[in-house]
C-alpha cells in the first residue's frame, strides 16, 4: 500500500495562482478556477486546492475550521474535543457537487468556533495560539481527523484531483472573497490523501507553493522546537509554520520575514546601504535555520493581503500582474491573461524579492 | 635580478642542497647513479656553526663581482641580467677567484683543473635552482629582492 | 629481567639507492641512522625508530621505507603482540602507559557509514562555479528578542557571535604541547582564512597577540597563562571542561617541555612539570560552571562569546542541555578519537563515545527541549575530511574543530609519540633545533591550502544537494542515510537507512 503524507515525505512540482482586489471588492471563486485550468499540464490530477479570503463575512469573528474525517468515529471524537474547547456557533457539512473525477471523498465538515472564554483564560495563551494548539492536537492525536483550514473569514478547499475539478466540486463559484489563491499539484509520488493537497493553512495564513525545498529538514527540525508539528512532511506545511512563527509569534514584518526565508546572499548584502545591510545581516544571524534553499515560488495568503516570493536563485517561474485595484500572481503569465487580458503592468519578480499586495483600507504592516 | 637567498633561521643543516646541486650538475637523470659512491663537489655548501646555526653558502652574484675583476683569463663574466658565469674553456686554473671571493663560493672543480661556481642551474637540465626546489624548509629561496 | 621487545617497525634501506648523503642521520632526533665508517655505509637501529617518516620523506633517492615488523609471538587473537608487549613494558617499569594523538583502535567510524544525498530531476543541483555558495557561519546564541527602535528598525539584541568564513576552526593545541612555529602557523592561517585557532591551555605568547581577532583563548583547569590581557585579546573564550582523548583526566606537560618562553607564557616555573587538574577545582557542578562563564563575561564586558568544551561521554546530551542553559554561547564537543599531546593509553583507548553519536544525541536533545538556538555546537574529535564536515553539519553541528588534520597538513605523520617531545617535524617539541624544522611560512600556507580545499569540496557537495547556504544544511538529517547500521544506531543518529525514501 502506498503511504500517505506524514508517513513519508513527498516532494512535488506544481502550478500556483492568486488574485486580490485591493479595494476589498469581493469576487467569486470562478476566476481562480479559470486561471488555474490554463496550467492544467503543471498538475497531474493528484491534488488541487483553493484559499479564499473574506468569504465568510457573516461569521467573520469566528474561526472557520474545515475538517476531513475518514469515518464517523473520528468525527464524533473530534466534535467532543471541539465542544470541550470552543463555542461552536455553526456547523455543517461543506456543500459539494458530484464531479466524476473526484473520488473517495472523506466526510468534509465546517465549524465556526470561538474559544471557550474560561478555557482560554486558564490556558494563559493568546487566542490565536490557543486555536493553533487545538488544531495541532486534533491533527496529531485524533486518527482519521484532519483540520485543513482554521482562519477567520477565510477558508481552504482542497482535494485529490485536478484543481479545476476541485473548484467545481466545492462549488467555489458560490463563494465571494477579496482574495483567492489556488494550486495544482504534481507530486512525484502518488498519495491518496486529501489533506496533502495545497493550500496548507494555519489560522489565517495559507500557502500555495511550487517547488521542492532542499532545506526542508533543517527548517522542520528548527520550527518544531516552537510547538509546531510537521505531520504532513510537506514543504508547504513547514513554510506556513515558518511564516506563522516569524509573523505572528516574532512580529516581523512581511518584508523582514521574506529576508529571513529568501535571504540575500552575503555578497549581495555587502553592496547594500549601511542601514539595509545591518538589518539583513541581523535577520540572517537571528534566524539562520529558517533560510529556505532549493526552488520555490509561493503565495502566502493572510488577512488583508497576499505575498508572492521566489527562492533567491529564482529556480521556479512566477509572474505578477496588476490592473487597477486587482493584482495577480501566477506560475505562468497565461493564467493571468486568461482572466485579465489587458493588464496595466506585468513583471517577473527577482529571486528573493517579496511582492506584497494588501487591501487599501490597511491590511498589515509591510 | 632573481638571486638565491638563504635564511639561516630555517636552515636545518640537512645538507640536501649540496646533493641536489651535485646531482643537478652531474648531467644525469638518476640521482643514485649520479652520486652513489662518489665524492660530491657542489656549488653550495652548508656551513654548520655551533649552537645549531646552519647556513648554506653559494655565489651571491655580486653587482660588482671581485672574482670577475680578478680573473686573469677572462673566464669569469657577468651576464646582462647580472649572473656571474664561468667559461671553463677559458679558465687556466689559477684560482685567483677562489682566493678573492669573500664568501668562499668559488672552488676548484672535481678534477682540480678549473674553477666552478653556481650558475643558478641555468646551464643544466634543471632550469631553476635545484637547491631551492628541494630545500625541505624553504630556507633557500630564489627571489628578486631588487 | 629486562625483556627485549622486538621493534614494531623496521627501517629498510635499499643499498642500491642509498648515496650516503646522511640526511636521514642528521634529521633523526631519535638517532636511528648513522654512517658506519668501517662498513662505509649507512646503518639503522630500528629499536629507536618511532616511524615518523621524517627520513623517508627527506631521503633524496627514496632509498628508505619503514615496514611493519614481521616478528610475531605465537598468533593469538586475544593476546595480540601489542597487548603482550604492553604487559612486558608495565612489568618492567611499573608505570602508566602513555600515548599521543587519537584513539587508534578499530571502533566503528560512523562517518564512513553515512552517505549523502544529491538532487535529481525534481530539484536542481547548483553549480558552485556559477552561483554563490555560502559557507559563512556565525557561531553563538541566536535566541534574542525582536526589539525595534522608534523608526521601526530592528535593534541588534544578539549576544556576541563569531563569524567564520567556513565551518572549520583549528581546535585547541597549547603552546608547550606544540611548538612556537606551529602556533604561529595556525594563527596566521586562521587569520588568512577568516576563521579561528585555539590557544589550548598554554596561554598566548606575546608575539601572537596580533592575531587576537582570530584567536580563541582557552581557560582550562590549570588556568595557565590566564590574565586580563589574555582574555581581552581573544575573540572568544573557551572553558575546557574535558578533552575527547582523555575525558576525566587533566593534563601533564613534562618539565623538559617548559622552556623559558613556555614558562613565561604559561606563568609557571621553568623546567617544572605543569599539571592541570582533572576537574576545575572551582567547578564541581553546573551552577559553578555558570559562575565561571559569567565571571569571564563580566571581566570582558560581555563582548565575547564563551565556549564550553566537553568530552563526548555517555551522558553528554544531558550535560550539553545543562551547558545550554548556563549562559554559554557555544558548546564544543570532543569525540573519543580526538588527539592529544599525551594521555594515558588506557584512558585514550577506552573512555568516551564517538563524536557522531554524541553530536546527534546532543542536537536532538537540545531541539526536544527547545533550546537549540541558545547555543551553537562545534564538534571535533576526528573530523578527517570535508565529507566528515558536511555530515557533521547535517547531523546538527554549526562548525567543526580540526586539529589532527591540521598537524598532518603541517607535516605530522601520526607516529603518536608527541609525549616524548622529540618531534622530528618540529611540531610537538620545544627543542630549538627541532622547532626550526617547521617554517611557519610553509606550514601556514599548507594549512590555508587544506582548509581552502575542504571548503571547495563542501561547496561542491552542498551544490549537489541543491543547498546554497550552509545554514540550510545544518541539522538537515534528511540529507543523510546510514549503511550497515542497526536500528539503535539509526535512531540515535536520527537518520534513515540507505534505500529508505524521503
Amino acid at each position: 500500500m502506498l503511504k500517505r503524507e506524514g508517513d513519508i515525505r513527498i516532494p512535488a512540482g506544481c502550478a500556483i495562482s492568486g488574485v486580490i482586489d485591493r479595494s476589498g471588492k469581493r469576487m467569486s471563486g470562478k476566476c481562480m478556477i479559470d486561471s488555474i485550468s490554463t496550467m492544467h499540464d503543471r498538475s497531474n490530477g493528484l491534488g488541487g486546492g483553493f484559499a479564499g479570503y473574506g468569504i465568510y463575512p457573516d461569521f467573520k469573528d469566528f474561526y472557520a475550521l474545515h475538517l476531513f474525517y475518514d469515518n464517523t468515529a473520528a468525527q464524533h471524537e473530534t466534535e467532543e474535543f471541539l465542544k470541550r474547547h470552543f463555542e461552536i456557533a455553526y456547523c455543517s457539512a461543506i456543500q459539494t457537487r458530484k464531479v466524476a473525477s473526484i473520488k473517495d471523498e472523506p466526510i468534509i465538515f465546517r465549524y465556526f468556533v470561538s474559544p471557550l472564554p474560561r478555557k482560554l483564560e486558564s490556558s494563559q495563551l493568546d487566542e490565536e495560539e490557543y486555536v493553533a494548539r487545538c488544531v495541532f492536537r486534533v491533527n496529531v492525536e485524533i486518527t482519521g481527523a484532519y483540520v485543513f483550514s482554521s482562519g477567520k473569514n477565510m477558508g481552504i478547499f482542497k482535494a485529490v484531483g485536478f484543481p479545476e475539478d476541485v473548484g467545481r466540486f466545492y462549488k467555489l463559484e458560490e463563494y465571494e472573497g477579496y482574495a483567492w489563491t489556488c494550486h495544482g499539484r504534481y507530486p512525484t509520488n502518488t498519495p491518496g490523501w486529501w489533506g496533502g493537497a495545497h493550500p496548507f493553512g494555519l489560522l489565517d495564513y495559507s500557502v500555495v507553493h511550487n517547488g521542492e525545498i532542499s532545506s526542508y529538514d533543517a527548517n522542520r527540525r528548527y520550527i518544531e522546537m516552537f510547538g509546531y508539528k510537521c505531520t504532513l512532511k510537506t514543504d508547504t506545511e513547514v513554510i506556513t509554520y515558518i511564516f506563522d512563527y516569524l509573523l505572528r509569534k516574532r512580529k516581523l514584518t512581511l518584508q523582514e520575514a521574506a529576508k529571513v526565508v529568501a535571504a540575500s546572499f552575503w555578497a549581495t548584502i555587502e553592496t547594500k546601504s549601511e542601514e539595509e545591510r545591518e538589518q539583513e545581516v541581523l535577520l540572517r544571524r537571528m534566524f539562520p535555520s529558517l533560510l529556505i534553499t532549493g526552488p520555490f515560488s509561493i503565495i502566502l495568503g493572510f488577512e488583508g493581503g497576499l505575498m508572492a516570493l521566489n527562492d533567491r536563485l529564482k529556480l521556479r517561474s512566477m509572474v505578477c500582474g496588476e490592473k487597477g485595484d486587482k493584482a495577480y500572481i501566477a506560475s505562468e503569465e497565461c493564467a493571468i491573461r486568461v482572466i485579465e487580458p489587458e493588464l496595466d503592468k506585468i513583471y517577473s519578480p527577482a529571486g528573493g524579492e517579496a511582492v506584497v499586495y494588501t487591501l487599501k483600507n490597511g491590511g498589515r504592516r509591510e | 635580478m632573481k638571486r638565491i637567498y638563504v635564511n639561516e633561521q630555517w636552515c636545518l643543516g640537512c645538507h640536501l642542497c649540496e646533493y641536489e646541486c651535485a646531482f643537478a650538475n652531474s648531467g644525469m637523470t638518476d640521482m643514485a647513479k649520479a652520486l652513489k659512491g662518489k665524492e660530491i663537489h657542489p656549488n653550495i655548501r652548508v656551513e654548520d656553526g655551533t649552537d645549531g646555526i646552519h647556513f648554506a653558502v653559494n655565489c651571491r652574484h655580486c653587482s660588482d663581482p671581485i672574482c670577475v675583476r680578478s680573473c686573469i683569463a677572462g673566464a669569469l663574466s657577468r651576464t646582462e641580467d647580472g649572473m656571474v658565469q664561468i667559461d671553463k674553456s677559458k679558465c687556466v686554473g689559477c684560482f685567483t677567484c677562489v682566493l678573492v671571493c669573500p664568501y668562499g663560493a668559488i672552488m676548484p672543480d672535481a678534477d682540480g683543473h678549473a674553477a666552478q661556481k653556481c650558475e643558478l642551474c641555468t646551464r643544466n637540465l634543471c632550469g631553476e635552482p635545484n637547491c631551492v626546489k628541494h630545500c625541505p624548509n624553504r630556507a633557500i629561496v630564489y627571489e628578486d629582492r631588487g | 629481567m629486562d625483556m627485549f621487545i622486538y621493534p614494531e617497525y623496521e627501517v629498510v634501506r635499499n643499498p642500491d639507492l642509498c648515496i650516503g648523503c646522511r640526511v636521514c642521520e642528521r634529521q633523526c632526533a631519535n638517532e636511528v641512522h648513522h654512517y658506519d665508517f668501517d662498513l662505509k655505509k649507512m646503518v639503522a637501529d630500528s629499536t629507536k625508530c618511532v616511524n615518523c617518516h621524517r627520513c623517508v620523506c627527506l631521503c633524496p633517492t627514496h632509498a628508505l621505507k619503514i615496514v611493519k615488523s614481521q616478528d610475531t609471538y605465537k598468533t593469538n587473537a586475544n593476546w595480540e603482540n601489542q597487548t603482550i608487549n604492553e604487559v612486558y613494558r608495565q612489568a618492567a617499569t611499573g608505570g602508566v602507559l602513555l600515548s599521543s594523538m587519537g584513539n587508534p583502535k578499530p571502533f566503528p567510524i560512523y562517518w564512513d557509514k553515512i552517505l549523502l544525498n544529491a538532487s535529481q530531476v525534481t530539484n536542481p543541483p547548483i553549480d558552485p562555479l556559477r552561483e554563490p555558495m555560502e559557507t559563512t557561519v556565525y557561531l553563538g546564541r541566536q535566541k534574542c528578542e525582536v526589539v525595534r527602535d522608534g523608526s521601526g528598525k530592528l535593534k541588534n539584541t544578539l549576544a556576541p557571535q563569531l563569524k567564520l568564513n567556513m565551518p572549520i576552526m583549528f581546535s585547541a593545541m597549547s603552546y608547550g604541547s606544540i611548538s612556537y612555529n606551529a602556533h604561529e602557523a595556525l594563527a596566521r592561517a586562521a587569520t588568512e582564512l577568516g576563521t579561528y585557532y585555539n590557544t589550548g591551555e598554554g596561554g598566548l605568547h606575546k608575539d601572537f597577540y596580533q592575531y587576537g581577532p582570530n584567536t580563541i583563548v582557552q581557560v582550562a583547569s590549570g588556568r595557565f597563562g590566564v590574565f586580563k590581557d589574555y582574555l581581552d585579546t581573544g575573540a572568544a573564550i573557551e572553558i575546557k571542561m574535558g578533552q575527547g582523548a582523555k575525558p576525566g583526566i587533566g593534563g601533564h606537560l613534562p618539565g623538559k617541555k617548559i622552556s623559558a618562553d613556555v614558562s613565561a607564557t604559561r606563568m609557571i616555573p621553568q623546567g617544572v612539570d605543569a599539571i592541570s587538574p582533572a576537574p576545575h577545582h572551582d567547578i564541581y557542578s553546573i551552577e559553578d560552571l555558570r559562575q565561571l562563564i559569567y565571571s569571564l563575561k563580566e571581566s570582558t564586558a560581555y563582548k565575547k562569546p564563551v565556549i564550553v568544551k566537553v568530552a563526548a561521554v555517555h551522558n553528554v546530551a544531558a550535560i550539553a542541555s545543562g551547558i545550554a542553559r548556563s549562559g554559554a554561547d557555544i558548546i564544543a564537543i570532543d569525540g573519543f578519537r580526538g588527539g592529544t599531546g599525551a594521555a594515558p593509553t588506557r584512558i585514550r583507548d577506552n573512555v568516551g563515545i564517538p563524536i557522531e553519536l554524541a553530536l546527534a544525541s546532543v542536537d536532538s536533545r537540545l531541539r526536544e527541549e527547545g533550546i537549540r538556538d541558545n547555543v551553537s555546537i562545534v564538534v571535533g574529535g576526528s573530523i578527517r575530511s570535508s565529507a566528515d564536515v558536511v555530515k557533521a553539519i547535517a547531523l546538527g553541528a554549526d562548525a567543526c574543530y580540526i586539529a589532527t588534520a591540521a598537524v598532518l597538513a603541517m607535516g605530522c605523520h601520526l607516529c603518536r609519540t608527541c609525549n616524548v617531545g622529540k618531534c622530528n617535524w618540529g611540531i610537538a617539541t620545544q627543542v630549538p633545533e627541532l622547532v626550526k624544522r617547521l617554517n611557519p611560512d610553509v606550514a601556514a600556507e599548507r594549512l590555508v591550502n587544506l582548509v581552502t580545499a575542504w571548503n571547495h569540496e563542501i561547496q561542491e557537495i552542498m551544490g549537489g544537494m541543491g543547498i546554497n547556504s550552509i545554514e540550510a544544511l545544518r541539522g538537515n538529517r534528511l540529507m543523510l542515510r546510514g549503511v550497515g547500521l542497526n536500528e539503535t544506531e539509526l535512531k540515535i543518529l536520527g537518520i534513515r537507512h540507505a534505500g529508505e525514501s524521503l
